[in-house]
């Protein structure tokens, strides 16, 4: 079994304008890793997407000179990436809500939380000065 | 990323090249809401260059198709590829959607 090692370590300004640039590295670091074309081409762009929009707009608050960080660990079984604001704790799942029922369907916000926890095996909300969102993808 | 615009008959085409995320979503809305303000009715959102979908995005669609409903309008959306598909599924928002395999039928469909 080998050891879990950095696949990726970035960090950004706090603006959305970076999201993709992140997401498409990952993404590439996905498929490096071999991991399903699924998980690669939707599970981990969707989730890291949302995970980074809630840093840099809740978490950080787009505040300036903030920043989010982005490392991703891998090991035989799993990837698992954590992003990390600055900002003040905040209760993520305060804003749970099942967007599928027929009354939330037609709401244009509250698909965030649940895609993260729909296409990752685990979501895990961490305080640590700041708010670190911890996203675990099973290999397999 | 960008958001081409075309008008094929009756029917306002735009085509999502690349991500619908937060950091763009604005730009296709206020694109869509030009069109609309503009008098046209019929549109058609293609998806066949597009990569991944975020929950803003999704959330875009949704308030488009309000406001081009309460306009009288119609929206339809075409050539989602199988995540497209997976993520329209899990969030049940292709109940919501009238959903084309294809560019061609999504026209005939109006």
């Amino acid at each position: 079994m080998a050891e879990p090692r950095v696949a990726l370590d970035v960090e950004i300004p706090s603006d959305v304008r970076y999201i993709e640039e992140v997401v498409e590295l990952a993404t590439r670091r996905c498929r490096e890793l071999h991991l399903p074309s699924q998980k690669c081409s939707l599970n981990l762009p969707v989730a890291l997407s949302e995970a980074l929009s809630n840093a840099i707009l809740r978490g950080n608050a787009e505040g300036n000179g903030k920043h989010v960080r982005v490392t991703a660990v891998v090991s035989d079984d799993a990837v698992v990436i954590d992003v990390a604001d600055q900002g003040p704790a905040f209760d993520m799942m305060a804003e749970w809500i099942d967007p599928t029922t027929p009354e939330n369907v037609v709401r244009e916000e509250g698909r965030g939380l649940f895609l993260m926890h729909s296409l990752m095996d685990r979501v895990e909300h961490i305080h640590d000065h700041g708010n670190v969102v911890r996203l675990t993808l099973r290999r397999e | 990323m960008s958001f081409s615009i075309s008008k094929q008959g009756e029917v306002v085409v735009v085509d999502v090249e690349g991500q619908l995320i937060v950091g763009n979503r604005q730009e296709l809305k206020q694109k869509v809401l030009d069109e609309l303000e503009r008098g046209e009715k019929k549109f058609l959102i293609d998806f066949s260059q597009t990569g991944y979908i975020d929950s803003s995005g999704l959330g875009v669609l949704v308030s488009l198709s309000k406001k081009i409903r309460e306009q009288g309008g119609e929206l339809r959306l075409a050539n989602l590829n199988d995540d497209l598909q997976t993520l329209f599924e899990l969030t049940k928002l292709d109940t919501l959607f009238q959903i084309s395999d294809t560019r061609e039928r999504a026209l005939e469909s109006f």
